[in-house]
């Protein structure tokens, strides 16, 4: 099953904050749609639309994965399933 | 992509600064294929029913939660109204089944279990009087069974004599679970035109009309919207503060028809209603007081309080009707003493009275909710607080409900502390001039013009 998702970082900008993540999502056959990413005053903000693979990696692993790296780099890590955002956003 | 970042944020805001989250999730059963004549036969059936169908209720629950991110804070079970069975039971007390409901709510990990209840507007059966006999008893031998009783509607008027049965009820619970601050009233809600799909406790039954099993959803969210209004310019007019209102209402909206589709879908079981009332807990900053005060009003119970709260309800309700195409349950703002900070600081700071809480109970949802009184009060005076908010719901056709906790020992000034969700209060003056004739003339106060609709 395919299911979209919304993944969201924040937190202290340093090295190599993308690369774990799109790590993670890699290892986990998740796939990158779109990315935007800002600092603003030291804070790295991220968001990623990433389409999750369920058949190969169920979203609970993911998000348990997500989980540890977030705790490795001191970042706070996110990851919703996307119809949350439209039902609330869209009409 | 579609989703701006920003709405991300404000979402992500929303459930981590300001306690936005699903109220509840609760799942309706009915229990029509439970009865039998053997109270034993058919406590057995209720117990294994209720285990059988709601097994998959709290990790579906927990599940969701971790996807879509959002606390779902209470998963619970409401049930046919419980009269039914005992009518068709050749013993006196229902006790049994009250047991044998708070066994499954405790093996599928939910915290409370409604529809120990009965419906007696228009008179009183042989299953509702046994129910009724059966409240104290079954209140205070379980932890999570809750009971409530409609003595009232538009199209019936008000069933006095069981309004005063009820004030009886109310008492014997206090005394019961007196060494408990009387918790045993926590759980029990005397209503007029009581609805058939409310997911909220104590007052959840699953009604005749409903199917056999029914995923009904609860909002929540007073921390947002006060985040909301607390974020407007001082001098925006009131037209501006609903608007607001109604944009935030209609987001958190969504995220409820969201889950409701999602967690009937996954069990399997029909999608029943989204409930859009603003429950406040005890956590701080998610109070419905607070959002009157963020409005203007001094304290809560000052000037302005009632059409601030009228405003409140209208705006959540006009956000949340473009949200979902299933509104139901009592959809209003809840204004339980117990259960909001902000409520609390208002009584003790003498700015809200129970004369202001019944005023404020014509335009929300649901009534007198979680008000703690002196333990001496006597059944007549809480009968007299009962008909006066029957009268409310009667003439507005709209839904009330009366839930006092007449605390044994305790006077005005004191306090009782139930813990969790059900919160602390402080003991309320009550008006003393209620007399004793007005309860016990017992009979019917007849249906208003309003029911002659047809």
């Amino acid at each position: 099953m395919q299911t979209p998702a919304i993944l969201s970082v924040l937190g202290e900008d340093r090295v190599g904050i993308v690369a774990r993540v799109a790590g993670v999502l890699a290892e986990s056959s998740a796939n990158i749609e779109d990315i935007r990413q800002t600092i603003i005053g030291g804070v790295f903000s991220m968001t990623m639309l990433v389409t999750v693979d369920e058949d190969s990696t169920s979203f609970d692993e993911i998000q348990l994965r997500l989980s540890q790296i977030a705790e490795d780099i001191g970042v706070q890590i996110t990851l919703q399933r996307e119809d949350v955002f439209r039902y609330m956003h869209r009409i | 992509m579609h989703i701006e970042p920003e709405e991300i944020v404000e979402t992500l805001n929303m459930i981590s600064q300001q306690s936005l989250d699903i109220r509840t999730v609760t799942l309706g059963l009915s229990l029509a294929g439970c009865a039998d004549s053997d109270i034993d036969v058919m406590a057995k059936r209720v117990y294994e029913h209720v285990t059988s169908s709601a097994s998959n209720l709290v990790p579906m629950a927990e599940k969701l939660e971790r996807e879509y991110g959002i606390p779902i804070c209470n998963k619970r079970i409401s049930v046919t109204p419980v009269a039914m069975l005992g009518a068709t039971c050749s013993t006196e007390d229902v006790t049994p089944i009250a047991l044998a409901l708070d066994r499954a709510a405790h093996e599928v990990g939910v915290d409370f279990i409604g529809g120990f209840s009965a419906l007696t507007h228009k008179g009183m059966g042989d299953g509702a009087r046994k129910l009724i006999a059966s409240i104290p008893e079954a209140l205070a031998s379980t932890r999570r069974v809750c009971a409530s009783v409609n003595v009232a509607t538009t199209r019936a008027g008000t069933n006095m004599d069981a309004v005063l049965a009820m004030a009886h009820t109310v008492k014997k619970c206090a005394e019961l679970t007196a060494e408990h601050d009387s918790i045993a009233c926590a759980k029990l809600v005397v209503f007029a035109n009581m609805v058939e799909d409310n997911p909220f406790m104590a007052g959840a039954v699953h009604g005749y009309g409903e199917p056999a099993a029914v995923i009904n959803v609860g909002i929540s969210g007073p921390g947002v919207v006060r985040a909301i209004v607390d974020a407007l310019p001082k001098d925006a007019d009131l037209t501006a503060v609903a608007e607001a209102i109604k944009a935030t209402s209609f987001k958190i909206t969504r995220m409820g028809e969201l889950v409701a589709r999602e967690a009937a879908a996954r069990m399997g079981v029909a999608m029943g209603i989204v409930d859009l009332s603003l429950a406040p807990t005890p956590a701080e900053g998610d109070s419905v007081a607070e959002i009157i005060e963020a409005m203007g009003v001094g304290r809560c119970g000052g000037p302005g309080t009632t059409a601030a709260l009228a405003l409140l309800n209208d705006a959540v309700k006009k956000g949340g009707a473009m949200g979902t195409s299933s509104i139901g349950g009592l959809s209003g703002a809840f204004i339980p003493v117990s259960e909001d900070q902000g409520m609390i600081r208002a009584v003790e700071s003498g700015a809200l009275t129970i004369e202001k809480l019944e005023a404020m109970t014509s335009v929300c949802s649901v009534g007198l909710d979680m008000i703690a009184i002196p333990g001496d009060t006597t059944a007549e005076t809480i009968a007299g607080i009962i008909a006066d908010e029957c009268a409310i719901g009667v003439v507005n056709a709209k839904t009330t409900a009366v839930r006092l906790i007449p605390a044994v020992g305790k006077v005005v000034g004191d306090r009782v502390e139930f813990g969790g969700l059900l919160g602390e209060a402080p003991v309320m003056a009550v008006n003393q001039w209620a007399g004793t004739v007005f309860a016990r003339r017992a009979g019917r106060v007849p249906a208003p013009l309003q029911s002659l609709r047809n």
